[in-house]
């Protein structure tokens, strides 16, 4: 288990309907190294938890691969797909809806391992019992019914869900931005400590620029389907190459009255995506436009070493543009 | 790393039958209207069980010299029909055979109905073909489907369960589509499909328990409409057969002796509307304790 990697160009479209194409996710390719973390933003409806659920295959693939290890992953059979269900993971964004309400916590663990493992009755108690102290619970939750807990340790079982099978790879979709910022710290530090000692990747989908940068090692940033800007998350805050990107983050709530950054505002709202704007997606709201934004797409390039983005201006601050 | 839990847990652990169970029986008890229905019930079922022993009579053993005795002779509390017969034995076992021929539908109903609803409502290119079986279905009119039914089996008890039971799948069937359609799109599904669940342990495991309250009401209503129409049937002769104690049966045979023995169909009669009537509200009561907006959280 070194040295492997996990690539997945995506090349994604949602079909909707016969008549047209709801371009959920549009070309989106990135790797995912072992034991990294690697956030993923954009503001709502820009397609960041449909490319988790399609990496997972709940929802079908248009076009484009996964790959894991190697492997391409997306059109297995029934059978196949069983051994990588178990590598990859995936913790939900609502704590309150993800668990079935009529069933108790330790029931639902158990019936992991029902699924994937031949434990007997008393092994798979014992393991869920190991699995919730690992997440901070007690073995007295296990006759719990999932309304009997707060928010953070709802999040805390689906954690334990999620690494019952001892994942590689575990996507974690908003996983705690439904939750109190208090509540929000923990559920992190838990999530990095399991990182450390299991060793996994996760592919971190969030909305808060803050929490990514504490916990991320890399970012993709996501605008309407299309992938704009991919970074270490200290390059990308530093030195952000996209108008997105620049946008986005003087976006972030400063703390300091004396820190006189100039904001900069976009105008308007995210174009449909059934109907997505020609060349760049972003010029419709770009302050530093030009026709060749319009005109044509910008390429995905590498404009330093591990950091991509996909603007003919890259690197040009939204500054010079108008509008601040 | 730790939760401060606000409540510190009990040492005696919580019975499988778990609180869902209790708290919708404590809110049923409150309705007194249920609680009314749940005690009809409760006779019948008694009576339905011990009827051998509540009674010194057969049911079906005539004593022509001691036929037609008002209500409150001697040995006879509700007097006699036309052949004899102790009315209080043929009441009694006339619950047995209301109870297990509406049970038998109504499960039989149940089953094909939760199938057929699972399936359109969890496949999506299953639910043109299976809902319009069912409108097929829905556009008979009950009694009429069950008539033609048994003219198609044949005159008997079991076909009646059978008929009803047929009655009672285009109804189950729609009320269960619409919960699998709602609950299949929820997040722990979603999440069970993550898992590689497969999708009869999502349809039986998850989708079925959360689906189980319409259900629950469904098929206690349907046990009135059940033990209703087994009577309406037997009354036309088209389900028990003489000299079967049942109640719509015995009905039937009362109303020659309307005039002179009022009591031969007035017993029967109250005997089906109190059964009706119980099952009604307690599936009204139940409906209520149910409300999925009041046990959860």
């Amino acid at each position: 288990m070194h040295n492997v990697k996990k690539y997945f160009p995506i090349k994604g479209g949602l079909l909707k309907r016969v008549q047209g194409h709801v371009k959920a996710v549009e070309s989106v390719s990135f790797e995912l190294m072992e034991g990294e973390s690697l956030g993923v933003v954009g503001e709502s409806g820009c397609g960041k938890s449909t490319l988790g659920r399609t990496i997972l295959g709940l929802e079908e693939i248009t076009d484009g691969q996964v790959y894991y290890r190697d492997q391409e992953i997306q059109n297995l059979k029934r059978h196949e797909k069983k051994k990588f269900v178990k590598e990859m993971q995936m913790i939900f964004q609502d704590p309150y809806a993800s668990l079935n309400p009529r069933q108790r916590v330790g029931d639902a663990l158990v019936e992991v391992f029902s699924m994937h493992t031949n434990l007997s009755a008393k092994e798979k108690r014992d393991a869920v019992v190991d699995l919730l102290k690992e997440v901070g619970l007690k073995e007295e939750h296990f006759d719990r019914y999932p309304h009997e807990f707060s928010g953070g340790q709802r999040q805390r079982i689906g954690i334990a869900r999620a690494i019952a099978l001892n994942p590689s790879f575990i996507i974690c979709d908003e996983a705690v931005s439904a939750l109190d910022v208090s509540v929000q710290a923990q559920v992190l530090k838990l999530l990095k400590t399991i990182q450390e000692k299991y060793n996994l990747s996760y592919l971190f989908i969030s909305h808060d620029l803050g929490v990514v940068r504490y916990f991320c090692d890399r970012v993709l940033v996501m605008y309407l389907g299309n992938s704009v800007e991919l970074a270490k998350v200290e390059e990308l805050f530093e030195t952000p190459l996209h108008p997105y990107t620049q946008a986005l983050l003087s976006a972030i709530p400063r703390p300091s009255v004396h820190a006189n950054v100039k904001r900069v505002r976009l105008q308007g709202d995210l174009p449909n995506p059934a109907n997505p704007p020609s060349g760049c997606p972003f010029h419709t709201r770009c302050p530093i436009a030009q026709d060749v934004c319009v005109q044509s797409k910008p390429e995905w390039q590498e404009y330093q070493p591990e950091h991509f983005a996909a603007c003919h201006f890259a690197g040009k601050s939204i500054l010079e543009g108008a509008d601040v | 790393m730790s939760t401060t839990f606000s409540v510190e847990t009990p040492q005696v652990r919580t019975k499988k039958k778990d609180r869902f169970v209790v708290s919708t029986m404590k809110r049923l008890l409150k309705n007194k209207l249920a609680v009314v229905g749940l005690i009809i019930i409760a006779i019948q079922v008694i009576m339905a069980l011990t009827a051998p022993w509540i009674t010194s009579y057969d049911p079906a053993t005539q004593q022509l010299t001691k036929s037609e005795l008002p209500v409150m002779s001697e040995g006879h509390i509700l007097g006699t029909d036309n052949y004899g017969r102790d009315v209080w034995t043929r009441i009694v076992y006339g619950a047995q055979i209301s109870l297990v021929v509406a049970i038998t539908a109504v499960t039989l109903g149940l089953l094909g109905g939760v199938v057929l609803g699972m399936l359109a409502g969890y496949y999506k290119k299953w639910d043109a073909v299976i809902m319009r079986f069912v409108d097929l279905l829905f556009a008979f009119p009950g009694i009429l489907l069950a008539m033609l039914i048994i003219a198609i089996l044949g005159t008997s008890l079991i076909n009646v369960a059978i008929a009803i039971s047929i009655w009672s799948i285009p109804t189950c069937a729609r009320i269960v589509r619409g919960s699998v359609l709602s609950i299949k799109e929820k997040e722990y599904i979603m999440a069970m499909k993550s898992m590689g669940a497969s999708d009869l342990r999502i349809m039986v495991k998850h989708i079925l328990p959360n689906a189980l309250a319409p259900i629950i009401v469904f098929a206690t209503m349907r046990m009135a409409t059940a033990i209703l129409s087994t009577a309406a049937l037997s009354y036309l002769g088209l389900g028990a057969q003489p000299p079967t104690p049942e109640w719509g049966a015995m009905i039937a045979q009362g109303q020659d002796y309307m005039w002179t023995s009022p009591h031969l169909t007035v017993i029967p009669g109250i005997a089906i509307m109190l059964t009706v009537f119980a099952f009604n509200v307690v599936g009204d009561g139940l409906r209520d304790a149910l409300d999925p907006n009041m046990d959860l959280n």
